[in-house]
């Protein structure tokens, strides 16, 4: 008979996350040195990794901040590079819907890209028993711990890194990979070129309102170039 | 800024990103399922990370540099290329990075 304990499923949860650790921990130590190499205060650096949790976000954050952009644009932002995570909460939502709002409020702060992946198997073609939320929030756990540590690791090691070290471009760096994931069509690459092309001149626009509209010009590009992608899924 | 400003914008960022991933769990019955509106979701990634890579490039101190002589634009182009071959955010951090201490020794 298969254990369906709550225990076992948080246990199984913390076993399905660990692997994806090896590539999360080394990330939350880069996080560390280049949210202080962006200009944020050592603490504020620690501190988005609790209040905002969302390693993407964290860079765009610690960027725009370090930029001096008005907090609306910031928070703007923000909001529209975690749009992807409607998705993973549209995916999870039928396996949660008969929780009490205290775990549903909990597993929500816990979405993340690597909790979600780990877990999306187990909830989707696993047994449908009444613990199974409990995998989730070991993923959820596991990573949340996993990213606090290792952002305080990389605050404390990049305060011993000299500036000539160009670190900053590792934000540069994380956009370029995470942009790479994200194109899987011809029109996906043409909605980044096309917001990348705008987004220089847009910059002179009043109220630094430059990089939205750079990315809503490249949404529409991508949009209207979406009719000579072929046949594919 | 402010102390107080930076924490306020941090905080309304977190409960952006908070609120986007209760959206379904919480309200998913009341959301409209509109076939439209996860096409417009799909250009949103690279859309804004496009922008955001642009000025990393090339606007260097507020500086516009787009010719041959930045660095910057070569270690792009060897990341782009290790994306594309490893998938790997480690791995492009770490050759982009490598290529750019190559490429600024060699400008001196």
């Amino acid at each position: 008979m298969i254990d369906d304990s709550p225990r076992a499923e948080f246990l199984g949860g913390v076993r399905a996350e660990l692997p994806l650790l090896l590539g999360v921990v080394p990330f939350g130590l880069i996080f560390g040195v280049l949210g202080l190499a962006a200009g944020l205060p050592g603490w504020a650096v620690v501190l988005s990794s609790s209040l905002i949790f969302g390693g993407s976000s964290q860079v765009v954050f610690a960027q725009l901040w370090g930029g001096g952009m008005p907090p609306a644009v910031i928070v703007t932002t923000v909001g529209v590079v975690n749009l992807r995570h409607l998705l993973y909460s549209a995916a999870v939502a039928d396996y949660l819907s008969n929780l009490p709002w205290r775990w549903k409020l909990l597993l929500a702060y816990l979405l993340t890209d690597e909790a979600f992946a780990a877990a999306i198997g187990r909830l989707r073609d696993g047994p449908a028993t009444a613990h199974r939320h409990w995998f989730l929030c070991g993923t959820g756990f596991t990573l949340w711990s996993g990213w606090q540590l290792s952002t305080l690791a990389g605050v404390l090691l990049g305060a011993a890194i000299p500036e000539s070290w160009s670190l900053d471009f590792s934000i540069a760096l994380t956009f370029i990979a995470l942009l790479v994931l994200s194109v899987h069509r011809r029109s996906d690459a043409w909605a980044a070129i096309a917001a990348a092309a705008v987004v220089l001149p847009a910059l002179l626009l009043p109220h630094k309102l430059g990089l939205l509209v750079a990315a809503g010009v490249g949404i529409a590009f991508g949009l209207f170039m979406r009719r000579f992608d072929g046949k594919k899924p | 800024m402010s102390t107080t400003t930076l924490l306020l914008t941090m905080a309304a960022c977190g409960l952006v990103t908070f609120l986007i991933r209760l959206s379904f769990i919480a309200f998913g019955h009341h959301l409209p399922a509109d076939p439209r509106i996860s096409n417009v979701l799909r250009y949103v990634p690279p859309a804004i990370l496009g922008a955001l890579i642009a000025p990393e490039i090339f606007l260097i101190g507020g500086n516009l540099n787009a010719t041959p002589d930045n660095p910057r634009l070569w270690a792009a182009l060897v990341a782009l290329l290790v994306a594309r071959l490893t998938h790997s955010v480690l791995a492009t951090i770490a050759a982009g990075m490598a290529a750019l201490w190559v490429v600024q020794a060699w400008l001196g």
